[in-house]
Protein backbone atom coordinates (compact mmCIF):
# COMPACT_ATOMS: atom_id res chain seq x y z
CA UNK A 1 0.00 0.00 0.00
CA UNK A 2 1.23 3.07 -0.97
CA UNK A 3 0.23 6.92 -1.12
CA UNK A 4 -1.35 6.53 -4.52
CA UNK A 5 -3.26 3.48 -2.95
CA UNK A 6 -4.37 5.84 -0.08
CA UNK A 7 -5.31 8.59 -1.93
CA UNK A 8 -6.78 6.89 -4.66
CA UNK A 9 -8.92 5.68 -1.45
CA UNK A 10 -10.30 8.39 -0.15
CA UNK A 11 -11.03 9.96 -3.33
CA UNK A 12 -13.06 6.76 -4.45
CA UNK A 13 -15.73 7.97 -1.63
CA UNK A 14 -15.95 11.75 -2.64
CA UNK A 15 -15.98 10.20 -6.53
CA UNK A 16 -19.17 7.78 -5.70
CA UNK A 17 -21.15 10.23 -3.42
CA UNK A 18 -20.85 12.76 -6.04
CA UNK A 19 -22.03 10.54 -8.49
CA UNK A 20 -25.36 9.57 -6.30
CA UNK A 21 -26.12 12.80 -5.66
CA UNK A 22 -25.47 13.97 -9.54
CA UNK A 23 -27.84 10.94 -10.17
CA UNK A 24 -30.45 12.12 -7.57
CA UNK A 25 -30.11 15.86 -8.53
CA UNK A 26 -34.10 16.39 -8.05
CA UNK A 27 -33.83 15.22 -4.53
CA UNK A 28 -30.84 17.27 -3.81
CA UNK A 29 -32.57 20.39 -5.56
CA UNK A 30 -35.79 19.36 -3.63
CA UNK A 31 -33.61 19.10 0.20
CA UNK A 32 -32.21 22.31 -0.70
CA UNK A 33 -35.51 24.06 -1.38
CA UNK A 34 -36.74 23.10 2.02
CA UNK A 35 -33.50 24.09 3.64
CA UNK A 36 -33.60 27.64 2.18
CA UNK A 37 -37.78 27.78 3.01
CA UNK A 38 -36.77 26.60 6.84
CA UNK A 39 -34.01 28.73 7.29
CA UNK A 40 -35.93 31.75 5.35
CA UNK A 41 -38.84 31.24 7.84
CA UNK A 42 -36.84 31.13 11.05
CA UNK A 43 -35.43 34.03 10.12
CA UNK A 44 -38.84 35.26 9.69
CA UNK A 45 -39.79 34.77 12.92
CA UNK A 46 -37.74 37.20 14.63
CA UNK A 47 -38.80 39.82 11.69
CA UNK A 48 -40.58 42.08 14.20
CA UNK A 49 -37.90 41.54 16.90
CA UNK A 50 -35.70 43.43 14.69
CA UNK A 51 -32.75 42.68 12.80
CA UNK A 52 -30.88 41.13 15.04
CA UNK A 53 -32.44 38.74 16.53
CA UNK A 54 -33.14 37.87 12.40
CA UNK A 55 -28.96 37.07 12.49
CA UNK A 56 -29.47 35.34 15.19
CA UNK A 57 -31.83 32.85 14.58
CA UNK A 58 -30.57 32.41 10.42
CA UNK A 59 -26.87 32.02 12.43
CA UNK A 60 -28.59 29.20 14.01
CA UNK A 61 -30.06 27.94 10.90
CA UNK A 62 -27.25 28.09 9.09
CA UNK A 63 -24.90 26.64 11.80
CA UNK A 64 -27.05 23.69 12.56
CA UNK A 65 -27.33 23.25 8.55
CA UNK A 66 -23.76 22.96 8.39
CA UNK A 67 -22.96 20.81 11.15
CA UNK A 68 -25.40 18.39 10.67
CA UNK A 69 -24.63 17.56 7.26
CA UNK A 70 -21.53 16.96 8.34
CA UNK A 71 -23.12 14.67 10.70
CA UNK A 72 -25.75 12.92 8.74
CA UNK A 73 -23.81 12.49 5.57
CA UNK A 74 -21.31 10.58 7.54
CA UNK A 75 -23.20 8.26 9.12
CA UNK A 76 -25.63 8.01 5.67
CA UNK A 77 -23.12 6.84 4.11
CA UNK A 78 -21.93 3.65 6.25
CA UNK A 79 -26.24 3.19 6.06
CA UNK A 80 -26.87 3.37 2.27
CA UNK A 81 -24.36 0.62 2.10
CA UNK A 82 -26.07 -1.57 3.90
CA UNK A 83 -28.99 -0.79 2.16
CA UNK A 84 -27.42 -1.75 -1.17
CA UNK A 85 -25.20 -4.61 0.10
CA UNK A 86 -22.06 -3.02 -0.86
CA UNK A 87 -20.90 -3.00 2.73
CA UNK A 88 -19.14 -6.08 2.61
CA UNK A 89 -17.58 -4.98 -0.81
CA UNK A 90 -16.06 -2.02 0.94
CA UNK A 91 -14.76 -3.30 3.46
CA UNK A 92 -13.22 -6.41 1.57
CA UNK A 93 -10.87 -3.70 -0.23
CA UNK A 94 -7.46 -3.67 0.73
CA UNK A 95 -7.69 0.17 2.24
CA UNK A 96 -7.70 0.48 5.98
CA UNK A 97 -10.23 1.60 7.67
CA UNK A 98 -8.93 5.13 8.55
CA UNK A 99 -8.62 6.15 4.17
CA UNK A 100 -12.32 4.92 4.31
CA UNK A 101 -13.98 7.04 7.23
CA UNK A 102 -11.39 10.03 6.08
CA UNK A 103 -12.97 9.42 2.36
CA UNK A 104 -16.36 9.47 3.70
CA UNK A 105 -16.01 12.91 5.93
CA UNK A 106 -14.09 14.56 3.07
CA UNK A 107 -17.18 13.98 1.17
CA UNK A 108 -19.01 15.07 3.64
CA UNK A 109 -17.27 18.55 4.22
CA UNK A 110 -16.88 19.48 0.35
CA UNK A 111 -20.41 18.74 0.18
CA UNK A 112 -21.52 20.55 3.40
CA UNK A 113 -19.69 23.56 2.32
CA UNK A 114 -20.89 23.76 -1.12
CA UNK A 115 -24.36 23.35 0.06
CA UNK A 116 -24.55 25.33 3.22
CA UNK A 117 -22.64 28.34 1.25
CA UNK A 118 -25.37 28.35 -1.49
CA UNK A 119 -28.25 28.76 1.50
CA UNK A 120 -26.02 31.58 3.45
CA UNK A 121 -26.24 33.73 -0.44
CA UNK A 122 -30.02 33.47 -0.50
CA UNK A 123 -30.31 33.94 2.95
CA UNK A 124 -28.13 37.27 2.49
CA UNK A 125 -30.06 38.35 -0.49
CA UNK A 126 -33.18 37.75 0.93
CA UNK A 127 -32.77 39.17 4.39
CA UNK A 128 -30.35 42.12 2.73
CA UNK A 129 -28.09 41.26 5.64
CA UNK A 130 -25.06 43.53 6.45
CA UNK A 131 -21.64 42.12 7.50
CA UNK A 132 -20.26 44.82 8.21
CA UNK A 133 -17.95 44.46 11.07
CA UNK A 134 -18.16 40.67 11.91
CA UNK A 135 -15.22 39.08 11.92
CA UNK A 136 -15.26 36.78 9.03
CA UNK A 137 -11.92 35.06 9.38
CA UNK A 138 -13.01 33.68 13.13
CA UNK A 139 -16.13 32.69 12.18
CA UNK A 140 -14.22 30.71 9.39
CA UNK A 141 -11.96 29.48 12.03
CA UNK A 142 -14.65 28.15 14.54
CA UNK A 143 -17.11 26.47 11.92
CA UNK A 144 -13.57 24.45 10.87
CA UNK A 145 -12.63 23.47 13.85
CA UNK A 146 -16.43 22.44 15.18
CA UNK A 147 -16.59 20.73 12.30
CA UNK A 148 -14.11 18.16 13.57
CA UNK A 149 -16.05 17.44 16.50
CA UNK A 150 -19.15 16.39 14.22
CA UNK A 151 -17.10 14.44 12.04
CA UNK A 152 -16.43 12.68 15.29
CA UNK A 153 -20.15 12.26 16.04
CA UNK A 154 -21.02 11.20 12.72
CA UNK A 155 -17.88 8.58 13.46
CA UNK A 156 -19.74 7.48 16.34
CA UNK A 157 -23.56 7.52 14.75
CA UNK A 158 -22.36 5.79 11.84
CA UNK A 159 -21.77 2.51 14.04
CA UNK A 160 -25.72 2.57 14.00
CA UNK A 161 -26.36 1.57 10.92
CA UNK A 162 -23.65 -0.54 10.52
CA UNK A 163 -24.98 -2.81 13.52
CA UNK A 164 -28.45 -2.52 11.83
CA UNK A 165 -29.56 -1.43 8.95
CA UNK A 166 -32.95 -0.07 9.91
CA UNK A 167 -33.30 0.58 13.41
CA UNK A 168 -29.78 2.08 12.94
CA UNK A 169 -30.77 4.69 10.72
CA UNK A 170 -33.59 5.27 13.05
CA UNK A 171 -31.02 5.72 16.28
CA UNK A 172 -29.32 8.19 14.20
CA UNK A 173 -31.91 10.72 13.43
CA UNK A 174 -33.04 10.28 17.07
CA UNK A 175 -29.27 11.44 18.19
CA UNK A 176 -29.33 14.11 15.70
CA UNK A 177 -32.56 15.67 17.04
CA UNK A 178 -30.96 15.40 20.44
CA UNK A 179 -28.51 17.52 19.60
CA UNK A 180 -30.68 20.74 17.96
CA UNK A 181 -32.67 20.63 21.03
CA UNK A 182 -29.97 20.70 23.27
CA UNK A 183 -27.33 22.87 21.75
CA UNK A 184 -29.41 26.35 21.48
CA UNK A 185 -29.59 26.49 17.98
CA UNK A 186 -32.75 28.62 17.98
CA UNK A 187 -32.61 30.03 21.65
CA UNK A 188 -30.37 30.56 24.33
CA UNK A 189 -29.93 26.85 26.84
CA UNK A 190 -30.92 29.26 29.73
CA UNK A 191 -34.69 28.32 28.31
CA UNK A 192 -34.00 24.74 28.49
CA UNK A 193 -35.02 22.46 31.66
CA UNK A 194 -32.79 22.70 34.16
CA UNK A 195 -32.36 19.03 34.24
CA UNK A 196 -31.90 18.99 30.54
CA UNK A 197 -28.89 22.09 30.83
CA UNK A 198 -26.09 19.92 31.56
CA UNK A 199 -26.42 17.86 28.47
CA UNK A 200 -26.21 21.42 26.51
CA UNK A 201 -22.48 21.70 27.78
CA UNK A 202 -21.82 18.09 26.51
CA UNK A 203 -22.74 19.06 23.40
CA UNK A 204 -19.76 21.14 20.63
CA UNK A 205 -22.31 23.03 19.07
CA UNK A 206 -23.39 24.95 22.61
CA UNK A 207 -20.45 26.33 22.06
CA UNK A 208 -19.79 26.63 18.47
CA UNK A 209 -22.87 29.10 17.96
CA UNK A 210 -21.83 31.06 20.56
CA UNK A 211 -18.92 31.82 19.05
CA UNK A 212 -20.26 32.11 15.77
CA UNK A 213 -23.00 34.71 17.24
CA UNK A 214 -20.06 36.49 19.08
CA UNK A 215 -17.88 36.39 15.31
CA UNK A 216 -20.92 37.57 13.50
CA UNK A 217 -23.12 40.00 15.50
CA UNK A 218 -20.60 41.49 17.90
CA UNK A 219 -17.85 41.45 15.78
CA UNK A 220 -15.41 39.61 18.34
CA UNK A 221 -12.00 39.35 17.96
CA UNK A 222 -9.55 36.19 18.07
CA UNK A 223 -8.55 36.94 21.52
CA UNK A 224 -11.99 36.71 22.74
CA UNK A 225 -13.18 33.67 20.27
CA UNK A 226 -9.86 31.78 21.31
CA UNK A 227 -10.82 29.93 24.34
CA UNK A 228 -13.75 28.49 22.55
CA UNK A 229 -11.50 27.58 19.67
CA UNK A 230 -9.05 25.90 21.61
CA UNK A 231 -11.87 24.16 23.47
CA UNK A 232 -13.49 23.10 20.28
CA UNK A 233 -10.10 21.96 18.93
CA UNK A 234 -9.38 19.83 21.76
CA UNK A 235 -12.96 18.37 21.44
CA UNK A 236 -12.66 17.81 17.64
CA UNK A 237 -8.89 16.19 18.15
CA UNK A 238 -10.85 13.54 20.49
CA UNK A 239 -13.95 12.74 19.18
CA UNK A 240 -12.50 12.02 15.56
CA UNK A 241 -10.04 9.47 16.87
CA UNK A 242 -12.69 8.16 19.58
CA UNK A 243 -15.22 8.03 16.16
CA UNK A 244 -12.62 5.74 14.63
CA UNK A 245 -12.16 3.48 17.49
CA UNK A 246 -15.86 3.17 18.01
CA UNK A 247 -16.11 1.96 14.09
CA UNK A 248 -13.76 -0.20 14.57
CA UNK A 249 -14.86 -2.10 17.74
CA UNK A 250 -18.48 -1.50 16.20
CA UNK A 251 -16.73 -3.71 12.75
CA UNK A 252 -15.25 -6.24 14.83
CA UNK A 253 -18.23 -7.06 16.20
CA UNK A 254 -20.44 -7.25 13.50
CA UNK A 255 -17.43 -9.56 11.55
CA UNK A 256 -18.38 -12.20 15.16
CA UNK A 257 -22.00 -11.89 15.22
CA UNK A 258 -22.09 -12.14 11.17
CA UNK A 259 -24.17 -8.52 11.04
CA UNK A 260 -22.46 -7.65 7.72
CA UNK A 261 -24.46 -9.30 5.20
CA UNK A 262 -27.38 -8.20 3.68
CA UNK A 263 -28.68 -11.49 2.06
CA UNK A 264 -26.73 -14.85 1.44
CA UNK B 1 2.80 -23.37 -0.33
CA UNK B 2 -1.32 -24.09 -0.57
CA UNK B 3 -3.49 -20.73 -1.94
CA UNK B 4 -5.92 -22.07 0.99
CA UNK B 5 -5.51 -23.92 3.89
CA UNK B 6 -8.21 -24.05 6.53
CA UNK B 7 -8.51 -26.36 10.10
CA UNK B 8 -10.98 -26.74 12.21
CA UNK B 9 -12.68 -24.30 11.32
CA UNK B 10 -16.00 -23.45 13.27
CA UNK B 11 -18.45 -20.18 12.92
CA UNK B 12 -21.80 -20.65 15.02
CA UNK B 13 -24.93 -18.36 14.95
CA UNK B 14 -27.40 -17.50 17.82
CA UNK B 15 -30.97 -17.36 16.48
CA UNK B 16 -34.24 -17.10 18.08
CA UNK B 17 -32.20 -18.38 21.62
CA UNK B 18 -30.53 -21.42 19.55
CA UNK B 19 -26.85 -21.62 18.18
CA UNK B 20 -26.84 -23.16 14.50
CA UNK B 21 -23.21 -24.82 13.65
CA UNK B 22 -22.92 -22.89 9.92
CA UNK B 23 -19.26 -24.13 9.64
CA UNK B 24 -18.49 -27.23 11.75
CA UNK B 25 -14.81 -27.94 12.19
CA UNK B 26 -14.03 -27.83 8.62
CA UNK B 27 -10.10 -28.49 7.28
CA UNK B 28 -9.14 -28.58 3.75
CA UNK B 29 -6.49 -26.88 1.30
CA UNK B 30 -7.12 -25.60 -1.97
CA UNK B 31 -3.86 -25.59 -4.25
CA UNK B 32 -2.36 -23.08 -6.34
CA UNK B 33 -4.13 -22.22 -9.51
CA UNK B 34 -6.74 -24.72 -8.40
CA UNK B 35 -10.82 -24.42 -8.92
CA UNK B 36 -12.05 -25.87 -5.86
CA UNK B 37 -15.92 -26.25 -5.91
CA UNK B 38 -17.87 -26.35 -2.90
CA UNK B 39 -21.74 -27.85 -3.30
CA UNK B 40 -24.33 -27.95 -1.03
CA UNK B 41 -27.87 -26.86 -0.60
CA UNK B 42 -29.12 -23.33 0.55
CA UNK B 43 -27.90 -22.81 4.40
CA UNK B 44 -25.25 -25.79 4.29
CA UNK B 45 -22.49 -23.24 5.29
CA UNK B 46 -20.93 -22.47 1.49
CA UNK B 47 -21.33 -18.54 1.99
CA UNK B 48 -20.48 -18.81 5.68
CA UNK B 49 -16.96 -19.92 4.75
CA UNK B 50 -16.38 -17.58 2.12
CA UNK B 51 -16.86 -15.01 3.97
CA UNK B 52 -14.77 -16.09 6.91
CA UNK B 53 -11.91 -16.22 3.91
CA UNK B 54 -12.98 -12.77 2.68
CA UNK B 55 -12.12 -11.64 6.45
CA UNK B 56 -15.55 -10.31 6.57
CA UNK B 57 -16.52 -12.97 9.41
CA UNK B 58 -14.24 -13.85 12.37
CA UNK B 59 -14.37 -17.71 13.23
CA UNK B 60 -14.85 -18.91 16.60
CA UNK B 61 -12.45 -21.53 16.27
CA UNK B 62 -9.71 -23.05 14.39
CA UNK B 63 -7.97 -21.26 10.93
CA UNK B 64 -7.96 -20.03 7.44
CA UNK B 65 -4.88 -18.89 5.95
CA UNK B 66 -4.91 -17.58 2.14
CA UNK B 67 -1.34 -17.69 0.46
CA UNK B 68 -0.26 -18.47 4.13
CA UNK B 69 -1.74 -15.05 5.63
CA UNK B 70 -4.23 -15.58 8.73
CA UNK B 71 -7.79 -14.28 7.53
CA UNK B 72 -8.07 -12.59 11.13
CA UNK B 73 -4.51 -11.72 12.38
CA UNK B 74 -2.95 -10.58 8.83
CA UNK B 75 -6.45 -9.50 6.94
CA UNK B 76 -5.09 -6.21 5.65
CA UNK B 77 -2.76 -9.11 3.43
CA UNK B 78 -5.21 -11.45 2.26
CA UNK B 79 -7.27 -8.43 1.04
CA UNK B 80 -4.93 -7.84 -0.99
CA UNK B 81 -4.86 -10.58 -2.60
CA UNK B 82 -8.45 -11.76 -3.06
CA UNK B 83 -11.66 -10.84 -4.73
CA UNK B 84 -15.41 -12.11 -4.57
CA UNK B 85 -18.44 -12.37 -6.30
CA UNK B 86 -21.48 -12.99 -4.45
CA UNK B 87 -24.69 -14.08 -5.26
CA UNK B 88 -26.52 -11.00 -5.24
CA UNK B 89 -24.81 -8.48 -7.26
CA UNK B 90 -24.51 -5.44 -4.75
CA UNK B 91 -23.82 -2.10 -6.02
CA UNK B 92 -25.28 1.31 -6.35
CA UNK B 93 -28.06 0.54 -8.38
CA UNK B 94 -28.86 4.40 -8.96
CA UNK B 95 -25.34 4.81 -10.84
CA UNK B 96 -24.08 3.32 -13.71
CA UNK B 97 -22.26 -0.04 -14.39
CA UNK B 98 -19.05 2.04 -15.24
CA UNK B 99 -19.21 4.46 -11.63
CA UNK B 100 -19.33 1.49 -9.62
CA UNK B 101 -16.75 -0.15 -11.52
CA UNK B 102 -14.77 2.80 -11.29
CA UNK B 103 -15.26 3.47 -7.52
CA UNK B 104 -13.69 -0.31 -6.76
CA UNK B 105 -11.40 0.61 -9.01
CA UNK B 106 -9.96 3.24 -7.02
CA UNK B 107 -10.54 1.44 -3.50
CA UNK B 108 -7.69 -1.33 -5.35
CA UNK B 109 -5.20 1.45 -6.44
CA UNK B 110 -6.13 0.95 -9.93
CA UNK B 111 -6.01 3.85 -11.94
CA UNK B 112 -9.02 5.48 -14.54
CA UNK B 113 -7.99 4.63 -17.31
CA UNK B 114 -6.17 0.73 -16.64
CA UNK B 115 -9.47 0.69 -14.67
CA UNK B 116 -12.06 1.24 -18.13
CA UNK B 117 -9.14 -0.78 -20.26
CA UNK B 118 -9.42 -4.09 -18.53
CA UNK B 119 -13.33 -3.87 -17.29
CA UNK B 120 -14.54 -3.33 -21.40
CA UNK B 121 -11.66 -6.05 -22.15
CA UNK B 122 -13.60 -8.16 -19.29
CA UNK B 123 -17.59 -7.50 -20.31
CA UNK B 124 -16.82 -7.73 -24.30
CA UNK B 125 -15.68 -11.12 -23.42
CA UNK B 126 -18.87 -11.81 -21.32
CA UNK B 127 -20.85 -10.44 -23.89
CA UNK B 128 -21.87 -7.21 -22.49
CA UNK B 129 -22.51 -4.75 -24.63
CA UNK B 130 -19.64 -1.66 -24.20
CA UNK B 131 -22.78 1.73 -24.01
CA UNK B 132 -24.40 -0.27 -21.98
CA UNK B 133 -21.89 0.48 -19.30
CA UNK B 134 -22.90 3.97 -18.60
CA UNK B 135 -26.35 2.63 -17.97
CA UNK B 136 -27.88 2.76 -14.29
CA UNK B 137 -27.06 -0.58 -12.97
CA UNK B 138 -30.98 -0.90 -11.89
CA UNK B 139 -32.04 -0.34 -15.93
CA UNK B 140 -29.70 -3.77 -16.39
CA UNK B 141 -31.18 -7.08 -16.29
CA UNK B 142 -29.73 -9.69 -13.52
CA UNK B 143 -27.46 -11.23 -15.90
CA UNK B 144 -25.55 -8.30 -17.06
CA UNK B 145 -25.58 -7.08 -13.16
CA UNK B 146 -23.61 -10.18 -12.26
CA UNK B 147 -21.52 -9.89 -15.42
CA UNK B 148 -20.43 -6.57 -13.95
CA UNK B 149 -19.76 -7.95 -10.91
CA UNK B 150 -17.86 -10.53 -12.60
CA UNK B 151 -15.67 -7.82 -13.82
CA UNK B 152 -15.25 -6.02 -10.78
CA UNK B 153 -13.98 -8.82 -9.24
CA UNK B 154 -11.56 -10.17 -12.09
CA UNK B 155 -10.46 -6.50 -13.28
CA UNK B 156 -8.44 -6.08 -9.71
CA UNK B 157 -6.33 -9.57 -10.96
CA UNK B 158 -6.67 -11.51 -7.30
CA UNK B 159 -4.27 -14.30 -6.91
CA UNK B 160 -7.57 -15.94 -4.99
CA UNK B 161 -11.01 -15.61 -6.80
CA UNK B 162 -13.74 -16.53 -4.04
CA UNK B 163 -17.09 -17.02 -6.43
CA UNK B 164 -19.88 -17.69 -4.04
CA UNK B 165 -22.93 -18.79 -6.56
CA UNK B 166 -21.83 -16.19 -9.61
CA UNK B 167 -24.44 -18.60 -11.91
CA UNK B 168 -27.33 -18.62 -9.72
CA UNK B 169 -30.68 -17.41 -10.94
CA UNK B 170 -28.47 -16.64 -14.24
CA UNK B 171 -30.75 -17.35 -18.10
CA UNK B 172 -29.18 -19.93 -19.50
CA UNK B 173 -27.15 -18.07 -22.04
CA UNK B 174 -25.48 -15.29 -19.22
CA UNK B 175 -25.20 -18.70 -17.42
CA UNK B 176 -22.54 -20.45 -20.08
CA UNK B 177 -21.09 -16.87 -20.57
CA UNK B 178 -19.79 -16.80 -17.31
CA UNK B 179 -18.53 -20.61 -16.76
CA UNK B 180 -17.00 -19.92 -20.27
CA UNK B 181 -15.18 -16.67 -18.57
CA UNK B 182 -13.90 -18.99 -15.85
CA UNK B 183 -12.70 -21.41 -18.31
CA UNK B 184 -10.93 -19.47 -20.13
CA UNK B 185 -9.23 -17.25 -17.40
CA UNK B 186 -8.03 -20.61 -16.26
CA UNK B 187 -6.76 -21.61 -18.93
CA UNK B 188 -4.60 -18.77 -19.78
CA UNK B 189 -0.82 -19.70 -19.62
CA UNK B 190 -0.28 -16.81 -17.47
CA UNK B 191 -2.90 -16.80 -15.34
CA UNK B 192 -1.84 -17.50 -11.84
CA UNK B 193 -5.15 -17.56 -10.55
CA UNK B 194 -6.85 -19.86 -8.09
CA UNK B 195 -10.74 -19.59 -7.41
CA UNK B 196 -12.76 -21.33 -4.73
CA UNK B 197 -16.46 -21.53 -6.61
CA UNK B 198 -19.47 -22.42 -4.39
CA UNK B 199 -22.70 -23.52 -6.30
CA UNK B 200 -26.43 -24.98 -6.34
CA UNK B 201 -25.26 -26.71 -9.95
CA UNK B 202 -23.56 -30.23 -9.92
CA UNK B 203 -23.02 -29.86 -13.63
CA UNK B 204 -21.25 -26.52 -13.25
CA UNK B 205 -18.95 -27.90 -10.28
CA UNK B 206 -18.38 -30.97 -13.00
CA UNK B 207 -17.38 -28.99 -15.71
CA UNK B 208 -15.48 -25.96 -13.95
CA UNK B 209 -13.87 -27.52 -10.96
CA UNK B 210 -10.56 -29.78 -10.27
CA UNK B 211 -11.31 -30.67 -7.00
CA UNK B 212 -15.52 -30.80 -5.32
CA UNK B 213 -16.40 -30.64 -2.00
CA UNK B 214 -19.92 -31.64 -1.13
CA UNK B 215 -20.91 -29.59 2.44
CA UNK B 216 -23.80 -30.47 4.35
CA UNK B 217 -24.91 -29.04 7.97
CA UNK B 218 -21.58 -26.92 8.16
CA UNK B 219 -19.37 -30.67 7.40
CA UNK B 220 -17.59 -31.63 4.68
CA UNK B 221 -19.00 -35.28 3.33
CA UNK B 222 -16.50 -36.05 1.12
CA UNK B 223 -13.66 -34.40 -1.51
CA UNK B 224 -12.04 -35.49 -4.22
CA UNK B 225 -11.61 -34.71 -8.53
CA UNK B 226 -15.06 -35.10 -10.16
CA UNK B 227 -14.00 -38.11 -11.56
CA UNK B 228 -12.36 -39.58 -8.41
CA UNK B 229 -15.31 -39.33 -6.49
CA UNK B 230 -17.37 -40.90 -9.50
CA UNK B 231 -15.49 -43.85 -9.28
CA UNK B 232 -15.21 -43.80 -6.13
CA UNK B 233 -19.04 -44.37 -5.11
CA UNK B 234 -19.39 -46.18 -9.07
CA UNK B 235 -21.58 -43.40 -9.96
CA UNK B 236 -22.21 -41.66 -13.32
CA UNK B 237 -22.53 -38.04 -11.97
CA UNK B 238 -22.22 -35.71 -9.33
CA UNK B 239 -25.64 -35.73 -8.47
CA UNK B 240 -25.89 -39.26 -8.37
CA UNK B 241 -22.84 -39.48 -5.55
CA UNK B 242 -24.71 -37.19 -3.57
CA UNK B 243 -27.18 -39.50 -3.34
CA UNK B 244 -25.07 -42.51 -2.54
CA UNK B 245 -23.46 -40.54 0.14
CA UNK B 246 -26.96 -38.93 1.76
CA UNK B 247 -29.43 -41.54 0.74
CA UNK B 248 -31.43 -38.92 -0.21
CA UNK B 249 -31.67 -37.08 -4.20
CA UNK B 250 -29.96 -33.80 -4.30
CA UNK B 251 -33.33 -31.50 -5.96
CA UNK B 252 -35.08 -33.68 -1.88
CA UNK B 253 -32.08 -31.98 -0.21
CA UNK B 254 -32.60 -28.43 -2.17
CA UNK B 255 -36.35 -27.89 -1.89
CA UNK B 256 -35.73 -28.71 2.55
CA UNK B 257 -33.55 -26.23 2.65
Amino acid sequence: MNIRTHTYGSVAFVERNFALVRRYIGWEAVFLSYNVVNALAIGLIGARMGKEMVMYLVVGAMVWGFLSILFHEISESIAWERWEGTIEYTFMAPISRFVHLIGNCLWAVVYGVVRSSLILIIIVLFFGISIKGANLPGLLVVLVVSGLSFVGLGLIAAVLPLLSTEKGAYATHIMEAGLLLISGVYYEIDVLPVWIRPLSYLSPATYTLRAMRAALLDGAGFGELMPVILLLLVTGLLLVPVGMLVFSRAEYYAKKKGKLKRSG
Amino acid sequence: MEAVKCEGLVKTFGKNGRKISAVNRISFAVRRKEVFGIVGPNGSGKSTLIRILSTLLIPDAGSAHVFGHDVVREYGAVRRLINRVSVDAAFFKGISAWENLRYAARLYGLGKKDAKERSLDILGRLGFAEKRIYEPLEDLSRGMQQKVAIARAFFTAPMLLLLDEPTTGLDPRSKLDVQNYIKDSMNGSASDLTIILTTHDMREAEVLCDRVAIIIDGRFVTIGSPSQLRSMYGQPALEDVFLDITGREWKEIEDEY
